[in-house]
Parts: structure tokens; sequence; C-alpha cells
């Protein structure tokens, strides 16, 4: 299959971006000022992020959806409000993670955002699992853009009015050159920022006004720098059909009044996690001085127990340092427990810690 | 001084009398990016021709550094160890990685003048 470009591979040509295949796309992994740049404007200022590559599946239906989605999600449904936004993620039967996403109510029914590289299965999942009741579209013909970062309220808001009065995770629909765009007030880089889908024929418009304002395009490579820092997941790495959302850390994200009832594909193995604990879990790893441990790192405890590994590892700019997530053995997952990364041959000493490594706190908005 | 010569594994070699200057080039820096971590061979060690005698890493991804002769490590550039962007700012001179006493000055032959490593850069960008 040939590699797919977004609506925006000319505008990332122009911007001198260097392109990886990601998920069967040619994306931008960075641009000429280099991932740390792109990293740090975008905490600073503003960084607009192109990630069309990622699904957005409309689900059109009424109550009757509601219920039959409630049987797929962790979520309470029936009390999401129009245009609020809530994380969740695809389970099979054994609660493994398919595919970790965000729902959206919208007035026809949900817009759910995927990861490209599940969205294809996901649609063919949830169809079967929807039986085919409901009109269901994996819309090619919308483009999706992230602008993050502190003075992405500002910038968007001189775009597209209005937009800065949107709380965090909910969004609505706006105009821009007479067309519908939707907005949520969201991302993904710990950051308050917006994403937009918006029809192809009009994203590059966009996205040059944008930069014209002030913001300025990110690549793949910073977005991951960003998201590490932030804690958050990235799914075949962080996340796979291996790992549940309890192993995850992600109980957060599943609705408790939901759990009572434990009536959603599952939920048995997620209520028998919850009541009795897991074996492994995700945790935070901070490596002691400049060492990178990637994914695949095996993690030692002191008396040189093989008690896990790193799924994600980087070097973060705004921490100035190493940042890690992996999965540790339950009893080794307490804050401070001192452990040892094996990186080319040497063990080196890290610890446990919370997450996230880098913090600030997302804009409410104006209520 | 001698010339500086390079090779395919993208380091320079600057030799004064037998003791060569080594550090990775420009073309190299910015193939990786951002370099955020830079590990070095230790003092006193050997190192063979072709041999791993290093690491840098960028945001994305660790890669090898390789000594293009052998010889004797004699000093290394802990400056770029505290501070790895020195490497994206100043490759090939005050971000040398290590100094060798090297073993055997005909192993500095095979390696490319700059004219002919610019070219297989470029070919290989």
């Amino acid at each position: 299959m040939d590699t797919k470009k977004t609506s925006l591979y000319k505008l990332h040509q122009d911007c001198n971006a260097k392109f990886v295949e990601f998920a069967g796309y040619h994306m931008p992994i960075q641009y000429s000022e280099g991932i740390v740049e792109e990293h740090k404007f975008t905490r600073n200022h503003s960084g607009v992020f192109d990630v069309s590559h990622m699904g957005q599946l409309f689900i059109y239906g009424g109550d009757e959806l509601i219920k039959d989605l409630e049987k797929i999600f962790p979520l309470d449904l029936k009390n999401l409000k129009l245009n609020h936004s809530k994380y969740s993620f695809l389970m099979n039967k054994d609660a493994g993670i398919q595919d970790d996403l965000i729902i959206t109510k919208i007035s026809e029914g949900f817009l759910i955002i995927l990861n490209a590289a599940c969205k294809n299965d996901d649609y063919k999942i949830l169809k079967g699992w929807l039986n085919e009741k409901y009109k269901m579209v994996l819309d090619e013909n919308r483009s999706l853009i992230a602008i993050q970062g502190p003075k992405s309220s500002q910038i968007l808001n001189e775009v597209i009015s209005k937009v800065k009065d949107l709380n965090f995770m909910s969004g609505n629909w706006f105009l821009f050159d007479n067309q519908k765009v939707y907005i949520t007030r969201s991302g993904y880089t710990g950051e308050d920022g917006f994403e937009i889908s918006i029809p192809n024929n009009f994203v590059d418009k966009l996205t040059r006004e944008l930069i014209d304002k002030g913001s300025k395009l990110v690549g793949l490579g910073a977005r991951d720098t960003l998201r590490l820092e932030a804690g958050l997941c990235l799914y075949g790495h962080d996340l796979d059909k291996d790992k549940t959302p309890v192993e995850a850390n992600l109980k957060w994200a599943i609705s408790k009044e939901r759990i009572s009832k434990g009536d959603f594909i599952g939920s048995d193995i997620i209520i028998k996690q919850l009541n009795n604990g897991v074996t492994k879990i995700r945790v935070g790893i901070k490596p002691e001085g400049r060492i990178i441990a990637r994914e695949k790192t095996k993690i030692f405890n002191q008396s040189d127990v093989h008690i896990g590994e790193i799924t994600s590892g980087t070097f973060g700019p705004s921490v100035n340092g190493p940042v890690a997530m992996g999965y540790v053995e339950n009893e080794f997952s307490k804050k401070n427990t001192k452990v040892f990364l094996e990186v080319r041959g040497k063990k080196y000493a890290a610890s446990i810690c919370s997450l996230p490594f880098y913090k600030k706190s997302y804009v409410k908005g104006a209520n | 001084m001698s010339e500086v010569k390079y090779s395919k594994e993208h380091e320079w070699i600057k030799l004064d009398g037998d003791v060569a200057t080594i550090g990775i080039t420009k073309h190299a820096t910015e193939m990786l990016g951002d370099i955020v971590f830079a590990e070095l061979p230790e003092k006193g060690s050997s190192v063979e021709k072709d041999g791993t005698a290093g690491v840098v890493e960028s945001t994305k991804a660790a890669s090898d550094v390789y000594t293009p002769v052998s010889g004797e490590v004699v000093d290394t550039n802990q400056a770029i160890v505290d501070d790895p962007s020195k490497i994206n700012q100043d490759p090939e001179n005050s971000a040398w990685f290590f100094k060798l006493k090297i073993k055997d000055v005909s192993e500095m032959e095979s390696l490319m003048n700059k004219e002919d490593y610019d070219k297989f850069a470029k070919e290989n960008a």
C-alpha cells in the first residue's frame, strides 16, 4: 500500500520538514529548528501539529446508540453532556487495550478520535459490535490539527473568534471561511490547547494563518517528548492488547458507576483487577544523571532481579533530563523505589516517580 | 599538523604528532538532530579501528561512535558530556570527543580527505 500524504504535505515541505513513515503516512518528524526548539516553543508559546493521520470516526445515533456504546466503553455516556469529551479505550474481552481514544458527544451522535495505526481495525471492531445498526463514517475528508501551548488560545481566537470561551475537554462547531470546523479544548502535550477538525481543502489555509499569528509547526518528534513529559501514554508502546487500563494506571478514566454495574466488554477482568490488584503496573521512571533508557530497556530491583521493562523513554527538554515510563511488578511501584536500568550492558540507577514529569494546569476556560 | 581526514562512519580525525583528535562531523550532527547525551571511552583504554568508542543520543535514538584508527585513549572531552548540545554547535572544533595515541599511522591512509568526504556525505544524505 502506498504511503499516504496529509493535506498539509505541501506546507510541511515548505517548512523544511524531515519526513518519516508513521502508520502508513508521510509525517513530519521535525522541521528546521529541531525537536528541542519545537518542544520548548510549544511549552512557552504555541505549536501547531498535523495529526490528520489520526482517525475521525463519526457514529450517528440517539439513545439506543448510547446504550450500545456503554456495552463497549467504560464510560457514563448517558450523562455525557453535549459537546463534552472523555478519554477512554477500546478493550477486548480480556480488557486488553485495542486503542485509546477521545470520545465527544455531538448532537447527531459521537465523534471518536482514534490512533492512526489502529483506526481501520477499530472501525471494523466497532461496526461488528454495533451489529451495523448505525451509520459510521471514518472521515477521510477532514483533517485534524492541534494547537498547543500558552499562547494558543489567543492565537486561535484571533482567527476563529470565541474559541477561548471553550472549557477544557469540551468542544463546539465554529466557522472558518464559511466551513464548519469542530474544535475541542484538548490535546496531548500537557499544555492548554485545541484540536480542530476541518475539511481537507481548508486546513492549509487555517494552518498558515495560525503560523502568521505566531504559532509554529511542530513535528511528531517533539509531540513525543511533550506527551512523555506530561506522563501521557503512546499506543503501541505504553499501551497494547496485553495491558489493561488498570495495569496502565488509567483507572481514573473508568466510570465508577459503570464498574458497579459491570456490563461492558472486559468488565469482569477490570473488576477482578480493581478488587485483587494487578501484578504489573505502569509507573514513571527517572534515571539518575543523563542516561537515556529507551523502550525495551530492562528494569531490575536492588537484588538484581528483573522486575519490568521501559515502554517509552527519551530526553525531556523542559525537564532538562531523561524521562521514562514503564511497567514494573506491583511491589516495586511505590514512589522513590530505587531500581536499575540496563543500558548497553551496564546498570544505571533510577527511581520510580509520580507522573507527570512536567506539570502545568490546564485552563478551565472562562467559566 | 596534518590535514583533517574523515571516515565513512562520519568521524573526523586530526593528527598532531602521534596523537589524533577525533570527533563527529557536522553532517553527522545534522542527521542526528539535537544531541542530548554523549558517552566517551575511558581514559587509558584501548580502542580498535572501526570499533565502538562512544555513544551519542538524540531525543529520537542512540547511535554508536566509532574510532577510525586504533590507539590508547589519552584524553576525553568532558565538556560535551556535561552539555551535549555543544556537539551540535561546534562539532568539528571545540566539541571533539577523544584523543588517541595512535598505534599505526598507516590506518589513516584509507580515510577520506574533505573533498571526498563531502561528496560521500552528499550521496549518503
